[in-house]
C-alpha cells in the first residue's frame, strides 16, 4: 500500500468454475453456466499478522485459501508473494515458493496418507525440500513432533492410531517441517470438539509467536476468528464486504452483512436470548449472480442502487474497508433509522 | 449406584417426560461399550431442555433411546415414562402410535432423513395418513398450513417438489413440518442446526421457540455448541462419557459451573475481550466407551482430581435449587474456583 511489500498480495482476482452446460442452453447458443467463486477479490497479508476469512458455505473462503497457494489459478487478476506474482514461478522459484507458503487442511483425516507412520509423511517432507541432510532427519522428527506437542512414539505409528486433534497436529507438524513463512489455515479445528479445539488453537497462537509465522485463518466460527485474529475479512458469494481490525469489526461492523453474521452467531451468554431473525432468506445461488450488490436480496438496507451497482471496497475508520453504498452504515454517530429499510 | 440417590417422587409440576436410569450398551468385538449410562433427567411441559457434550459423549444415543431407535446389537435399559407410561416396555405397536404422533424427532442431516425420492407434500402426509382420520383434501390442506408455519416460500409449488430441490436450510425447515404435522408434544431434536449456516441456524433456532410457544410443545436439544445452549435452552445437561455430568438451568450453569468438565467446555470457547490470549483447554482427550477408567470417567483429565476420583464413581448430587445437580466429589472446589465467565 505505502511503499512496503505486504507478504502476500491479492489484487482483483477472479475464479470461476464452470458450471452444468445442458442441451438446452446448446441449442439456445446460450454460454456454458459458471459458478462465480471469486469475484474481483482484492486484500493484503501483513507479515507476521494473522488474518481471519470468515462467511458461511458457498462464499469462496476455501477457494481464496487454494488460490493463495496456487493449488488454484487465478482466471484474472494476480497473487503475489514478497512482490512476485506467483503464477509466473517455475521451476526452483515455484519449488521455493511452495516450501514458504503452507496449507493445512480441514479434514485431519482424508489429508494424511493411511500407508504412511508419521515419520515417513514427515521425512517425505524434510527430504522432497532437502531441508535436512539425511542423518539430521530423525532428529529432526523428533523435534518436530515436540514442538505440536506429540509423544515421541508417534513417529512410528500409522494415521489412524491417533484421535482428530492429533492427526490435525501432525499436519501442523508435516506444514512446519518446511520453515513456512506463511500458513494457510484452511478450516484447521471445525471438525474438531472444543476442548480439542482450544488445544489446537493455543498451539497455533503459541507456534505463531514462537516461530514469526504469518498464518491466514479460514473458518466459519467468527468466535475462534475473533479469538486469533488481528485483522478478519468477511465474504459473501465470493466477495470480499468488509475488512476490518478484529476488534473494529466486532464491535462496529461496517457492512449489513458482517452485523447480521455477528448477530446471529449465538452469544454465550444466557441473559442475552434475542428472539429476532437476524438475517432472513437464503444465501442466492452463485450460478447467476445478481447484477449489483450480491447482498442486495437478503439486506434489511436495500435501495435502488443496490440492484444496479456493485459497491467496491472503500476505507472507512482506520484500517478498516466495506463494500456498501451506505458509506454510514455502522458509523460512530450515524443512527440507523436514518438508513433506508427496504422496499 | 447413582439411580437410588435420585428421588423417585415427582416434582410439583408433574413431568411431561420423565427419564430414570437410561441405559444403553452396545456388544463389540472389543468389548461392551456403554454408550449411556444411568440417565436422568425430566422435561416439563413447554420447556426446552439442551443436552450437551462432545462426539461420543451419549447425547445422542439418549435421545434414540428414549424412542426406542437403537439397533441391534444395542440395548436399552431403564425406564421412560411419557404420560403414565413406559416407552421402554411398551409394546411395538402401541409405540408406533406414540412414535410420530405424541413424541417427534428431527435429525442433523435432513438430506439423509428425507425420503429422496418422494415429494415433500407426500412425506408431510404420510405422518398425517399413519396418525389421523383426515381425508386427501384435508390432508393436502394441512400439508400447506404446516408448510407455511414453518415459513417455506411458496408452498403449493414446494409441495410437490423432493428434496433435492430444497436448500439446507429449506429441507431442515421441511423436516421439521413432517415433525410438527401431528401437533406433537415434545419435539426430539438430534444437532437439528449443525449441518447449516450460522444465519440459517439462527433462523431455525428462533422458529423452534416460536413453534414451542405457539404449540405449547416441549423440546430436547441435543448440541455440541454451547451457544445454541445459552441461545435457546431453560435448563440442561451435559454430558461426559455416557453420564450426565452436571445439569441446572442454564442461567445457574453458566454463571457457577460445578463440574470441573463443564467448567473446561465453557473455557475452550473464544469469548470478547480476550483475543490471541491461550483458552483454558481441556487436556487429553474422551475415553474410550468400551474401556472407561474406574471411579470418575472424567480424572485423567481433571485438575482437580485426587485420590478418592480414581476409586469411587461420584454421584449425580443435588447441589443447589432447582434441579441442580453435579457429579464431582470436589464440585464445592470448582464452584469456589476462579471464575471463568
Amino acid at each position: 500500500m505505502n511503499g512496503h511489500i505486504p507478504i502476500l498480495s491479492v489484487n482483483g482476482v477472479y475464479k470461476r468454475f464452470s458450471g452444468p452446460y445442458s442441451l438446452l442452453r446448446r441449442f439456445k447458443s446460450e454460454p456454458q453456466l459458471a459458478v462465480h467463486a471469486l469475484t474481483n477479490v482484492t486484500l493484503d497479508v501483513e507479515r507476521g499478522e494473522t488474518l481471519g476469512i470468515v462467511g458461511e458455505s458457498g462464499c469462496g473462503k476455501s477457494t481464496l485459501a487454494r488460490c493463495l497457494v496456487r493449488l488454484h489459478e487465478a482466471d484474472e487478476g494476480v497473487v503475489r508473494f514478497d512482490g512476485q506474482d506467483i503464477s509466473n514461478l517455475s521451476g526452483g522459484a515455484r519449488r521455493a515458493f511452495n516450501r514458504r507458503v503452507q496449507m493445512i487442511f480441514q479434514d485431519p483425516y482424508g489429508s494424511l496418507n493411511p500407508r504412511m507412520t508419521v515419520s515417513q509423511v514427515l521425512s517425505e517432507a524434510l527430504s522432497v525440500h532437502k531441508m535436512r541432510p539425511k542423518p539430521e532427519i530423525p532428529g529432526r522428527i523428533a523435534e518436530l513432533l515436540d514442538l505440536v506437542r506429540l509423544p515421541a512414539d508417534a513417529a512410528g505409528r500409522y494415521p489412524h492410531e491417533f484421535s482428530g486433534g492429533q492427526r490435525q497436529r501432525i499436519g501442523i507438524a508435516r506444514a512446519l517441517a518446511v520453515e513456512p513463512e506463511v500458513i494457510v489455515a484452511d478450516e484447521l479445528v471445525s471438525a474438531l470438539d472444543v476442548s480439542v479445539q482450544a488445544q489446537v488453537v493455543n498451539l497455533l497462537l503459541q507456534l505463531q509467536e514462537k516461530l514469526h509465522l504469518t498464518v491466514v485463518f479460514v473458518a466459519h466460527d467468527l468466535r475462534l476468528v475473533r479469538h486469533i485474529s488481528h485483522r478478519v475479512a468477511v465474504m459473501y458469494l465470493g466477495q470480499v464486504m468488509e475488512i476490518s481490525p478484529s476488534e473494529a469489526l466486532f464491535s462496529a461492523p461496517r457492512h449489513p452483512y458482517s452485523k447480521a453474521l455477528l448477530e446471529a452467531a449465538p452469544e454465550l451468554d444466557p441473559a442475552h436470548k434475542n428472539r429476532n431473525v437476524a438475517l432472513r432468506g437464503e444465501l442466492p445461488s452463485p450460478l447467476d449472480l445478481p447484477p449489483g450488490c450480491p447482498f442486495a436480496g437478503r439486506c434489511p438496507h436495500v435501495f435502488d442502487r443496490c440492484r444496479v451497482e456493485r459497491p467496491v471496497l472503500t476505507p472507512r475508520g482506520p484500517g478498516q474497508m466495506a463494500a456498501c453504498h451506505l458509506t454510514d452504515f455502522g458509523a460512530p454517530g450515524a443512527s440507523s433509522d436514518q438508513l433506508p429499510t427496504g422496499h | 449406584m447413582t439411580a437410588s440417590t435420585v428421588p423417585t417422587s415427582l416434582p410439583q409440576t408433574a413431568p411431561g417426560l420423565l427419564v430414570r436410569g437410561l441405559t444403553t450398551t452396545f456388544d463389540t468385538s472389543r468389548g461392551v461399550a456403554i454408550a449411556a449410562a444411568d440417565v436422568d433427567f425430566d422435561v416439563a411441559p413447554g420447556e426446552v431442555v439442551g443436552l450437551v457434550g462432545e462426539s461420543g459423549s451419549g447425547k445422542s444415543v439418549t435421545l434414540r433411546s428414549i424412542m426406542r431407535l437403537i439397533r441391534e446389537p444395542g440395548k436399552v435399559t431403564g425406564r421412560v415414562e411419557w404420560g403414565g407410561r413406559d416407552l421402554v416396555a411398551m409394546p411395538a405397536e402401541e409405540l408406533r402410535r406414540v412414535r410420530g404422533g405424541e413424541i417427534a424427532m428431527i435429525f442433523q442431516e435432513p438430506m439423509t432423513a428425507l425420503n429422496p425420492v418422494l415429494p415433500i407434500g407426500a412425506q408431510i402426509e404420510e405422518n398425517l395418513v399413519a396418525h389421523t382420520d383426515l381425508n386427501r383434501r384435508q390432508r393436502r390442506e394441512r400439508a400447506l398450513e404446516l408448510m407455511n408455519i414453518v415459513g417455506i416460500p411458496a408452498p403449493e409449488r414446494r409441495l410437490d417438489e423432493y428434496p433435492h430441490q430444497f436448500s439446507g436450510g429449506m429441507r431442515q425447515r421441511a423436516m421439521i413440518a413432517i415433525a410438527l404435522a401431528c401437533s406433537p408434544k415434545l419435539l426430539l431434536a438430534d444437532e437439528p442446526t449443525t449441518a447449516l449456516d450460522v444465519t440459517i441456524q439462527d433462523q431455525i433456532l428462533k422458529l423452534l421457540l416460536d413453534l414451542r410457544d405457539r404449540m405449547a410443545m416441549s423440546v430436547v436439544l441435543v448440541t455440541h455448541d454451547l451457544g445454541v445452549v445459552a441461545a435457546t435452552c431453560d435448563r440442561m445437561a451435559v454430558m461426559y462419557a455416557g453420564r450426565i455430568v452436571e445439569t441446572g438451568t442454564v442461567a445457574d450453569v453458566f454463571a457457577c459451573p460445578n463440574h470441573p468438565y463443564t467448567r473446561g467446555l465453557l473455557g475452550s470457547v473464544p469469548r470478547s475481550g480476550q483475543s490471541r490470549t491461550m483458552l483454558q483447554s481441556i487436556d487429553g482427550t474422551p475415553p474410550n466407551l468400551t474401556d472407561l477408567p474406574d471411579g470418575c470417567a472424567f480424572h485423567p483429565r481433571c485438575s482437580f482430581a485426587t485420590e478418592i476420583c480414581l476409586k469411587q464413581r461420584p454421584p449425580l448430587d443435588l447441589v443447589g435449587t432447582d434441579g441442580r445437580r453435579a457429579a464431582c466429589h470436589h464440585h464445592e472446589r470448582v464452584a469456589a474456583a476462579e471464575p471463568i465467565l
